[in-house]
């Protein structure tokens, strides 16, 4: 029975996110045609003659008319071809297998470090109201997240890199380990443990404990705020009182009702979160030299090479439809009453 | 979200009655929500300050690095002259920062003024009116919504900066775009639970108008919602017009100061262990954008019924046969 | 043998100014396996008298007085031990049924998780085969044992949360106005239930409720109601053939059934709780007002038959003073106060 409806929910859900997608590509195409002339002289123009870059134009497509462009587009990104910067000839999807390793590690390890203390602090401030537990906990979410995401960066390498020392402040891994690594799967942590190579798991772990805490904790503040309202709003829930009439004990009452009925909001709240984070990622990365999509976006947008901007942008974009998607599976699966 | 009591409005007049039931719950606040309100107002009121009069609280122009054709040592440490020392182009830290909350405040008030003037009135339109017109404005603030907002505020400001060229605009538009889908979305589902309310039925029953029953009915209580919305906001553009600036767009350094731009700038005066270009800069971030969500949050507690926290006087029993109950005018 | 004793109980709720006096000196007692049913408008306390006795009271309320059960009064304890209590002897179903149930949990949880509590020596085979008779008898079939609270009707919802107060096997059930929110059959089903609590699980039950209709049908005894005071008690027979205090009579002209020609309604509204009128509560509306009835609080009265009246009507004559026995005059209520 639950099979069947969670098979028929997915379906559901698919089929919606369809025209979605095809918006936000239809989107981004718009705006990267945007600007006046065309891709080609943005990024070459200046380096080099008018008559080869009409040339690179020419072989590259960009003067076909607008409605051809756009027809190659969306079949290319169909076959998963998302297309080849004009500055340095790299595919795209090449882009995103050598760098996105760098920018998963980045935000998993993030969003662990988010989640786990968002969600202790979130409870304790919705559990204990008023105490200075509470007072506590909110004030630290809202000073984290107010603090930029560059600036706590900033703070970080100033007081543990420079003024104490004890980790590194810039790249992934130190040039030594970078050197002898094998790359398997472009994620480093994953290469080094296939390798079974302990010190450069260490080297890596040291560089990564940085960037990951910093963006951590910004966005842990989010979930404060969330879970510690949900926290209060359970509590108060009618269910929550009936429990109570059976004499169960405060705290199976606080633990396995209120908890878990806060939580089932937050699960989709981090779906909706993976949005930001994917932005503080991209902050996060060209504060710490980290070598993922989010600085490769900035480097290809300083030189203006539209191509790869547009191509890193989609896939940025689809990353957060599909984990939405996800996340609504998640959320599915956990509350029973939303399977249409 | 806050959700604000839903009462059938009275007949607005102008100021008086209007304003006080406005305002009444803020009166009634208590505790902690009123810690955060008025610590949040006071902050944001001293920025505020700050930021209209920069031009005479700064000792300095924001790109001023000299002064009687005396130039500024470069890189000094706070002290004397210059409270929070100098950039390695001699420019006078502090005034920079005097002069960063101009900046922001220009870009911000900007920035909400045009989001709220698209949002509003679109999610007011498709909330109320439906149809393909809703669905497909939904489609596309849904789109826009499922980008990463700084990602979507970068390529905007990219795009305008390489067409009409940075400045306080650009950098308004671009953080504009980014949360006109928030206010549409907020403002349109809130039309739509409205737009059922028996009230409404009844004054349509009778014949009124559409845009007379939104002015009069749906406009005043999805505007309650509003200035919480805002406030929360304001504190979120702050922070990605930081994230513009750190990264270069937006604000150039001859149109203005902005504190992102000091804080990349002091990345790299840390590793010879400068502190003050990139800490001042940042601490101002961290204030102003906590003293922002204080005062929302103080907002939201006030008004949201779900958080709201009421007062109790304290219960004695008197001896049965007198029959009066003494009570104490205390919090509990 | 009464289960259940409540003396002089006071629950007031705290208010930013005077506290609202819902459950004003209360005595009534409940007797094993009795059906009691507790009758009154909105806001006459009833509601609040239920919630005191478990000691499930809101945030700014305060509880004054006895209610003894097992030989303690149950005022004054802690949380934890009046936690102990709820469910295996004492228990309480809601009004709406609707949102009670916690929307993540099977019923079979819901169950496993109440008698995991109060019986934690079960094994996993008899706490299933418990829930599951007691459930039957509440009609739930076992074969939706394992659903989820969202696939059950009002109605059912009802049955299960009777179901999870009984398993426990409580001495007294609170029911607070059970069927209010349900349809009339489903009702009817409901109130048959409860009416057999006595022969299926040896429980008393008080009954809140509104509806004169449902005391008639399920109850043994009654008592009446009104801004926070107990006007009149006995068994219902007795106080439906010849009522003792002009309240209930009221209530009694104003029920409908078949046989009503014209509506009648009581004039007035309920009194303020926070400055209740003086004297007897009951005065500003009360056709049978006398003088004293403004002035001074009506003495208990003992009725034959196990009835008890707190009523001028009923004496006692020493307690009225010379002329107090003479007709109230007071304005007639106009339409503004009828608000």
């Amino acid at each position: 029975m639950t099979g069947t409806s969670l098979k028929a929910y997915a379906l559901t859900r698919l089929a919606l996110v369809v025209p979605m997608v095809w918006i936000l590509l239809t989107l981004v195409f718009l705006l990267m045609r945007v600007a006046p002339g065309n891709p080609i002289s943005a990024a070459l123009g200046g380096h080099a003659a008018p008559s080869v870059i009409e040339a690179i134009t020419h072989r590259l497509g960009y003067d076909k008319p607008m409605y051809v462009q756009y027809g190659d587009y969306l079949w290319g990104v169909l076959h998963g071809d998302l297309g080849h910067t004009i500055t340095d000839r790299r595919a795209v999807s090449s882009i995103i297998v050598q760098n996105g390793g760098a920018t998963l590690e980045l935000t998993v390890f993030a969003s662990l470090i988010a989640l786990g203390v968002g969600l202790l602090v979130g409870l304790l401030a919705g559990r204990y109201r008023d105490t200075w537990l509470d007072v506590g906990g909110r004030l630290f979410g809202i000073v984290a997240y107010a603090t930029p995401v560059f600036f706590l960066g900033f703070l970080a390498q100033l007081v543990f890199g420079i003024w104490l020392g004890w980790l590194p402040t810039s790249g992934q891994d130190s040039p030594l380990t970078d050197a002898f690594l094998r790359i398997h799967t472009h994620i480093l942590i994953i290469d080094a443990i296939w390798d079974g190579d302990p010190g450069a798991l260490g080297d890596i772990l040291k560089h990564l404990i940085l960037p990951a805490t910093t963006l951590g904790i910004v966005y842990a503040g989010i979930f404060i705020r969330l879970v510690r309202v949900n926290v209060i709003r359970s509590l108060k829930d009618d269910y929550v009182e009936a429990a109570r009439a059976r004499g169960i004990r405060e705290r199976s009452v606080v633990y396995h009702y209120a908890f878990r009925n806060a939580l089932v909001p937050v699960v989709t709240v981090v779906g909706l979160q993976l949005a930001l984070l994917l932005g503080g990622a991209i902050l996060t990365e060209e504060t710490f030299n980290w070598p993922g999509i989010g600085s490769t976006l900035v480097t290809y947008l300083a030189d203006r090479d539209y191509a790869g901007v547009q191509g890193i942008v989609i896939v940025f974009a689809l990353v957060v439809v599909i984990a939405s998607l996800v996340i609504d599976f998640v959320n599915a699966f956990v509350d029973p009453r939303i399977r249409y | 979200m806050a959700v604000a009591a839903r009462v059938p409005p009275r007949a607005r007049r102008r100021g008086g009655p209007w304003l006080r039931r406005l305002w009444s719950p803020v009166g009634a606040t208590q505790g902690l929500a009123r810690v955060m309100l008025v610590a949040g107002f006071v902050t944001t009121l001293f920025f505020l300050v700050i930021a209209i009069f920069a031009r005479w609280i700064a000792p300095y122009g924001y790109t001023q690095y000299e002064v009687h054709g005396v130039r500024f040592a470069e890189l000094t440490h706070p002290s004397g002259a210059h409270l929070f020392g100098t950039t390695v182009e001699s420019d006078d830290v502090l005034s920079r920062v005097i002069w960063g909350a101009q900046t922001e405040l220009k870009v911000v008030v900007l920035s909400l003024v045009l989001a709220l003037a698209v949002g509003v009135p679109l999610g007011l339109l498709s909330g109320y009116f439906g149809s393909v017109l809703d669905r497909g404005l939904v489609l596309v603030m849904d789109a826009l919504f499922a980008f990463p907002p700084l990602l979507l505020a970068i390529v905007i400001a990219f795009l305008l900066g390489s067409t009409v060229g940075s400045g306080i605009f650009t950098a308004a538009f671009a953080i504009t775009v980014t949360y006109v889908p928030q206010y549409f979305r907020v403002v349109r589902n809130h039309v739509i639970s409205v737009r059922e309310e028996p009230y409404v039925d009844a004054a349509r029953a009778l014949g009124a108008r559409p845009l007379t029953v939104i002015r009069k009915y749906v406009f005043f209580n999805v505007v309650q919602n509003v200035p919480v919305i805002a406030t929360l906001n304001a504190a979120d553009a702050i922070l990605t017009l930081a994230g513009l600036g750190f990264l270069g767009y937006g604000i150039q350094p001859t149109q203005g100061a902005e504190w992102g731009y000091d804080v990349q700038r002091g990345l790299s005066d840390a590793t010879n262990g400068i502190w003050w270009t990139g800490v001042f800069p940042g601490v101002a971030i961290v204030v102003l954008v906590t003293g922002i969500t204080l005062l929302g949050e103080g907002l939201n507690e006030t008004i949201n019924p779900v958080l709201r926290r009421r007062r109790f006087g304290r219960i004695l029993f008197d001896p049965l046969g007198s029959a009066e109950a003494l009570v104490e005018e205390q919090s509990l | 043998m009464s289960v259940l004793d409540v003396r002089r109980l006071r629950v007031f709720y705290g208010t930013p100014g005077r506290p609202v006096r819902a459950v004003d000196d209360v005595s009534l007692q409940i007797g094993e396996g009795e059906v009691l049913g507790l009758v009154g408008e909105s806001g006459s306390g009833k509601s609040t008298l239920g919630r005191g006795i478990l000691g499930l009271l809101p945030e700014g309320a305060r509880a004054d007085g006895e209610v003894l059960y097992g030989g303690r009064n149950l005022v004054g304890l802690s949380q934890k031990e009046l936690r102990r209590l709820r469910g295996p002897d004492l228990g309480l179903v809601f009004q709406e049924p609707m949102t009670r149930l916690n929307p993540l949990l099977r019923i079979s949880d819901h169950f496993r998780e109440t008698l995991k509590q109060h019986e934690p020596r079960l094994s996993d085979d008899e706490r299933r085969r418990r829930s599951l008779e007691t459930l039957g008898r509440m009609g739930i079939p076992p074969t939706r044992f394992r659903q989820y609270p969202h696939e059950f009707s009002g109605g059912m919802r009802q049955r299960i949360m009777i179901a999870l107060a009984l398993v426990l096997r409580p001495k007294l059930l609170v029911a607070d106005e059970p069927t209010t929110s349900l349809d009339v059959i489903v009702e009817g089903q409901i109130l048959a239930l409860l009416a057999d609590l006595k022969r299926n699980f040896d429980t008393a039950l008080l009954l809140i409720t509104h509806n004169l209709g449902i005391v008639a049908e399920a109850c043994d005894r009654m008592a009446v109601m009104y801004a926070g005071k107990i006007v009149e008690e006995g068994p219902v027979r007795d106080v439906f053939a010849d009522a003792a205090h002009p309240y209930t009579r009221e209530l009694l002209r104003s029920t409908i059934s078949l046989e009503t020609t014209e509506l009648h309604s009581i004039p007035g509204a309920p009194p303020d709780l926070i400055d209740p009128p003086p004297g007897c509560r009951f005065h500003p509306r009360c056709p049978h007002a006398m003088r004293v009835c403004a002035e001074r609080l009506p003495e208990e009265q003992r009725l034959e038959g196990g009835r008890r009246v707190q009523c001028w009507l009923h004496g006692p004559a020493r307690g009225i003073p010379a002329g107090g026995e003479l007709p109230l005059q007071r304005q007639t209520i106009g339409v503004a106060d009828e608000a």
